[in-house]
């Protein structure tokens, strides 16, 4: 009986009683010729031609409307939870901006800040949905404000912003001590910067270098604070070192906070101007914020 | 034939070594460039790979005597396309802190050559089974050269590993001290450096071997 030899070669096959002791085509040694034993490939295919064209589209619409149903699926029934988690970030976010580390976020987060609305110089509470993204919300010109009571009973107002890093977007939320003067905490983060470079403006260590610096330079209508090159800020009250090699991240971050808090100057002015009942209270907070900077240190 | 037979062995541990998908077939190395400054993301980078490999396989393999030749290659993508989108989604819904961390790079997986490469050259022609094990074991080659890689990026360009500090402070230049992170290390420029070493080292280890 005839037996079916393939040369790994020249990738032919070829029919023979035994092993040759060569490949008949291409000459290729005994080794590298293997037997076929596999059933001939017609009888597998049962009549289909999976080359066929009509097979093709057929195959094609029915594994793309397989798949769509599968995703939209996966989509549909893990939206609630993923949507959960990203209130719950948003959540901790703010927190983190008023350097709290939060395990029961949201529970700390109703006890502590409550969500406002700045509307025509006053505050009035937000009753809406809690919004995850404030891109359209400054937009429509809502200005949101988060007014939080610390432990210690002072009062500290998150401000939230959005900017452009260098390859999409950024956010933050910046918390002011209730002179609205001077930074008390901030977070930063992004959607896609590069690793280790201008990725590194979500880690403490650049949020916690904001603390204690000061928004305003001479006068009190445009805000001064910003970040400059690394290395350049030395104890400048309104300027923060940026990241070594992430220059446009930087620059990012200084305009989002630059043009973010401007944005609530006229209301901040308002503010003051309404609270400035007791005087001892900027005192005490110039205080904490000694305190803050030298633990940082 | 049993499921860990000699053959299936050298199947899974040859990507780890003698076939690595990065030292020696050359695959994916752009995302072994984008992810290696620091060595958490490289790691899980590693991991989500060899876990999409092997499954992308083990479905391509179930499939392949159905795909049309002609348009096997758009029937592969659509298979890694959805398998990133599932785990995304999941890692979105129960992990949401990974997911944060990975951000863009659980989608660049779908571009990884690794995966089309062992899903056209060896997927396509073998079973089930191999075909997980070929996928762990190229991913895990994969995730190996990224860790070695990230290892000495993190070290020498920040003077961390996984964001503990290794090299102290106080051995810095700005604070009094003789050394200087190397800059260098967190441009991707150098991950190709470190990448091309890699490689030397183990072509020469491998040559004497011979």
């Amino acid at each position: 009986m005839a037996k079916k030899f393939k040369c790994k070669v020249c990738g032919q096959t070829f029919e023979a009683d035994s092993m040759p002791e060569k490949c008949p085509i291409c000459g290729a040694p005994k080794s590298e010729i293997e037997e076929v034993t596999e059933p001939s490939p017609k009888k597998k295919k049962k009549g289909f031609d999976t080359n066929g064209n009509a097979y093709t589209i057929i195959y094609a619409s029915i594994m793309v409307i397989l798949v769509a149903f599968l995703l939209a699926f996966v989509a549909s029934s893990l939206k609630p939870t993923q949507d959960a988690n990203v209130v719950n970030d948003v959540k901790n976010q703010i927190l983190t901006s008023l350097n709290i580390e939060s395990k029961d976020i949201e529970g700390d987060f109703n006890k502590i800040v409550k969500d406002m609305l700045i509307k025509d110089g006053e505050l009035v509470e937000y009753d809406g949905k809690f919004q995850t993204s404030y891109s359209q919300e400054l937009k429509d010109g809502n200005l949101h404000l988060f007014v939080a009571t610390l432990e210690d009973g002072s009062t500290k107002y998150v401000v939230p912003m959005v900017g452009r890093g260098l390859w999409g977007g950024l956010w933050g939320y910046v918390a002011l001590n209730d002179d609205f003067k001077t930074v008390y905490g901030t977070y930063f983060s992004h959607e896609s910067e590069t690793a280790g470079l201008g990725a590194l403006i979500a880690e403490r260590k650049f949020q916690t270098s904001f603390i204690g610096k000061k928004l305003f330079a001479d006068d009190e209508k445009t805000v001064a604070l910003t970040v400059v090159k690394s290395g350049q800020a030395k104890d400048d009250i309104n300027k923060v070192d940026g990241i070594t090699g992430a220059t446009l991240t930087s620059k990012g971050v200084a305009e989002m906070v630059t043009t973010g808090l401007q944005k609530y100057v006229d209301a901040f002015k308002v503010q003051t101007a309404s609270s400035e009942v007791d005087e001892n209270i900027p005192d005490v907070e110039d205080y904490q914020n000694i305190e803050n900077i030298q633990k940082e240190d | 034939m049993s499921l860990f037979s000699k053959e299936n062995g050298a199947v899974f541990t040859g990507p780890l070594n003698i076939n690595n998908p990065i030292a020696v077939q050359v695959l994916g190395i752009c995302s072994a460039l984008a992810v290696t400054s620091q060595l958490k993301p490289a790691i899980v980078m590693g991991l989500s790979v060899t876990v999409i490999t092997a499954f992308a396989n083990v479905i391509i393999s179930l499939i392949r005597k159905t795909i049309p030749n002609r348009i096997r290659i758009i029937v592969q993508l659509v298979v890694v396309a959805a398998l990133v989108t599932i785990v995304s989604n999941i890692l979105k819904a129960y992990v949401y802190d990974v997911s944060v961390q990975l951000s863009v790079y659980v989608g660049l997986i779908i571009t990884n050559c690794i995966l089309m490469g062992r899903l056209e050259a060896f997927a396509l022609q073998n079973g089930p089974w191999e075909s997980f094990l070929d996928g762990v074991g190229n991913g895990l080659g994969y995730a190996v050269i990224l860790v070695i890689v990230g290892f000495v990026r993190e070290l020498l360009g920040s003077g961390t590993l996984l964001g503990f500090t290794i090299i102290p402070s106080s051995a810095l230049m700005e604070n009094g001290g003789l050394y200087l992170h190397n800059g260098m290390m967190t441009m991707p420029a150098m991950a190709l450096i470190i990448l091309a070493c890699v490689i030397w080292a183990h072509r020469s280890i491998n040559d004497k071997e011979k």
